[in-house]
């Protein structure tokens, strides 16, 4: 085997191994359980707990919500501001890093800015603007608690669908665009017989990476909500488990439920997009 | 219907004015050919007409209609691209039928249309297929069959044959003028070929940096160059150009001569000079002379069994009736 492959499995199987182990044992630090005394046996016990508690189907929904909804927002945004900056226009270089920039913003950062800056209740941007308008200010986090977290990943995700596409539009032909202008196709038209399918596959990447990402999305979370006000994703519910219940065990249990909705998403997905990138 | 009139048409990128104001008028049913260098404008000047650029000042009439305003698509020309420009991720039955789609016309309209064009194509075993599955000449005749469907009143070619290969260009060129005998409808051929131009060609039309040079049938051209440009884009070798005492001698500032036009001799004749390289095609030859004292060399045509070696030293004769001179504007001396 060459030593990349080692590297990796090594990499990937160190903690897999570890966190299987860890699921079928009682592993409790506080209550003096430690790997030098040895852990008790429990069997699948940690797995029937995980899925028996009233958190799991909750976060499991929420993971999903999250994930689809910042989807369909980035990729249908992304298009529509990659058709815009393609564009010949003044100062295009300055307007493509603008646009780009969110994405070197770190998610802890983003989240407090998000929660700080623009969504709070009393001192927010947001809130100003509702009561320059008269309204009564929202109070995001807790009254549209998922649509906020949805909106904050986003935000921070765009740039990345943005570039890509972009890119994407670059790369294609003018001629063919000039030739369904000829053929007497309007500009929707254009758009949706030529530029949308030349599209497809850098959208089919797009879905596939931020997919990967938005499965363990959680600084945005723990900054803001904390997992309150239906926000706990099944990568915070975990965290609670390990770290705020100090029960290892429970939450590897719900590791390997991640692994496990991870690749049932990824078979979805492959089935639906993947198909894009044999042609 | 058909004829195209270009009336003052003039175009400007920013201030660099690529085709000066010009007139041309392309009959209904000609095959029009526009060859120059490259760079001179040809393709500029068949977007202007295909409305995908828009003219300066100046206007286009298509079938006696001003259009200089109208959309590409509502001027009633096809044109077919030098990338081909087919859609990839449509069939070849999709790319054909795309412009009666958006034309909204019925299915059964459509699939008759779409078939009649294939089958005039040899597209028929195809029509399945992706352009990425098809051969350079293939997607060729893709690209011209999504041209003819919309049965338009002209057909604009941008360099179409400049992405194959020799023996395909030969064949795709028959295969046009066939199409454009059977069809009669007006085309407008842009290239920098001037064999193309010659062998296609109704009319040709000689651009040189955005100005036409000559408008005339490829005979015309060739016995009758106007100027020294077009004596030297038109026929192939190119015409030989000498300058000093023997164009003087004739009373010109330059003299033409085409190769085909000299004959060689080993023993005597009016000039002599060395051979240099020659190139021997099987059916001519052609011997490029050195140290003729005329130009730095001379190009002739021979018989394809005449046999010079490189340094032999040969004897030219020119016939005086194909001479062409010219005056010190470089335009023809009648």
């Amino acid at each position: 085997m060459a030593p990349a492959v080692i590297l990796l499995l090594g990499w990937m199987l160190v903690p897999l191994t570890a966190t299987l182990y860890f699921s079928f044992k009682k592993y409790l630090p506080l209550r003096g359980d430690s790997l030098e005394n040895g852990l008790e046996w429990v069997g699948f016990q940690n797995y029937t707990r995980f899925v028996g508690s009233s958190s799991f189907w909750p976060s499991v929904q929420t993971t999903l919500i999250i994930v689809g909804s910042v989807l369909v927002i980035t990729v249908i945004l992304g298009v529509l501001l990659a058709l815009l900056l393609d564009q010949p226009m003044w100062g295009q270089g300055i307007v493509r890093i603008l646009i780009i920039s969110p994405f070197f913003v770190m998610p802890t950062v983003s989240g407090l800015v998000w929660k700080n800056m623009f969504m709070d209740p009393i001192n927010g941007i947001l809130a100003h603007l509702f009561r320059f308008f008269g309204a009564e200010p929202l109070q995001w986090l807790s009254q549209a608690s998922l649509q906020s977290i949805v909106l904050i990943v986003s935000w921070q995700w765009l740039p990345f669908a943005t570039l890509i596409l972009l890119t994407a539009i670059q790369s294609l032909d003018s001629e063919q665009l000039e030739a369904s202008e000829m053929d007497g196709a309007p500009a929707l038209s254009r758009f949706w017989h030529i530029i949308l399918p030349h599209l497809g596959r850098a959208i089919t990447v797009v879905i596939l990476i931020q997919t990967i990402f938005l499965l363990s999305v959680f600084a945005e979370i723990f900054v803001t909500t904390a997992g309150a006000f239906g926000t706990k994703t099944l990568t915070y519910l975990i965290f609670q488990r390990v770290l705020e219940s100090q029960n290892v065990g429970l939450g590897s249990a719900g590791g390997v439920y991640a692994i496990i909705l991870a690749n049932i998403v990824a078979i979805f997905l492959m089935r639906i997009v993947g198909k894009n990138l044999d042609r | 219907m058909g004829q195209i009139v270009l009336n003052k048409v003039q175009k400007k990128f920013d201030d660099v004015e690529v085709i000066p104001p010009l007139d041309l008028t392309i009959e209904d049913g000609e095959f029009a050919v526009f060859v120059g260098p490259s760079g001179c404008g040809k393709s500029t000047l068949l977007r202007l007409i295909a409305g995908l650029e828009d003219v300066t000042s100046g206007s286009i009439q298509i079938n006696g209609r001003e259009s200089s305003d109208i959309p590409p698509a509502k001027r009633g020309l096809s044109m077919v691209f030098q990338s081909y420009a087919l859609y990839p991720h449509m069939s070849v039955r999709k790319n054909i039928a795309f412009p009666l789609r958006m034309a909204k016309l019925d299915k059964a309209e459509i699939k008759s249309r779409v078939e009649n064009a294939a089958a005039v194509l040899n597209l028929t075993d195809y029509l399945d297929r992706r352009p990425g599955q098809l051969s350079g000449g293939q997607r060729q005749r893709v690209a011209i069959g999504r041209a003819i469907v919309r049965e338009p009143s002209a057909f604009l070619f941008d360099e179409p044959l400049s992405n194959l290969d020799a023996a395909l260009r030969v064949g795709m060129r028959l295969e046009i003028s066939e199409l454009h005998k059977r069809l009669d409808t007006t085309m407008v051929y842009v290239t920098h070929d001037q064999v193309e131009a010659m062998t296609m060609a109704d009319k040709i039309v000689v651009l040189n940096a955005g100005v036409i040079e000559q408008v005339g049938s490829p005979l015309d051209l060739y016995h009758n160059p106007k100027n020294t440009f077009v004596a030297g884009f038109i026929g192939s070798p190119k015409m030989n150009l000498m300058t000093g005492e023997v164009a003087e001698k004739a009373g010109a500032q330059t003299l033409g001569v085409r190769p085909e036009h000299i004959a060689v001799s080993d023993s005597a004749g009016e000039w002599s000079g060395v051979v240099g390289v020659s190139e021997h095609l099987g059916s001519d030859s052609f011997f490029h002379i050195h140290e003729t004292g005329l130009a730095e060399t001379i190009t002739v045509r021979a018989d394809g069994e005449v046999n010079f070696k490189h340094g032999d030293q040969i004897f030219l004769t020119p016939r005086t009736d194909m001479m062409h001179k010219f005056d010190g504007g470089g335009n023809r001396i009648v």
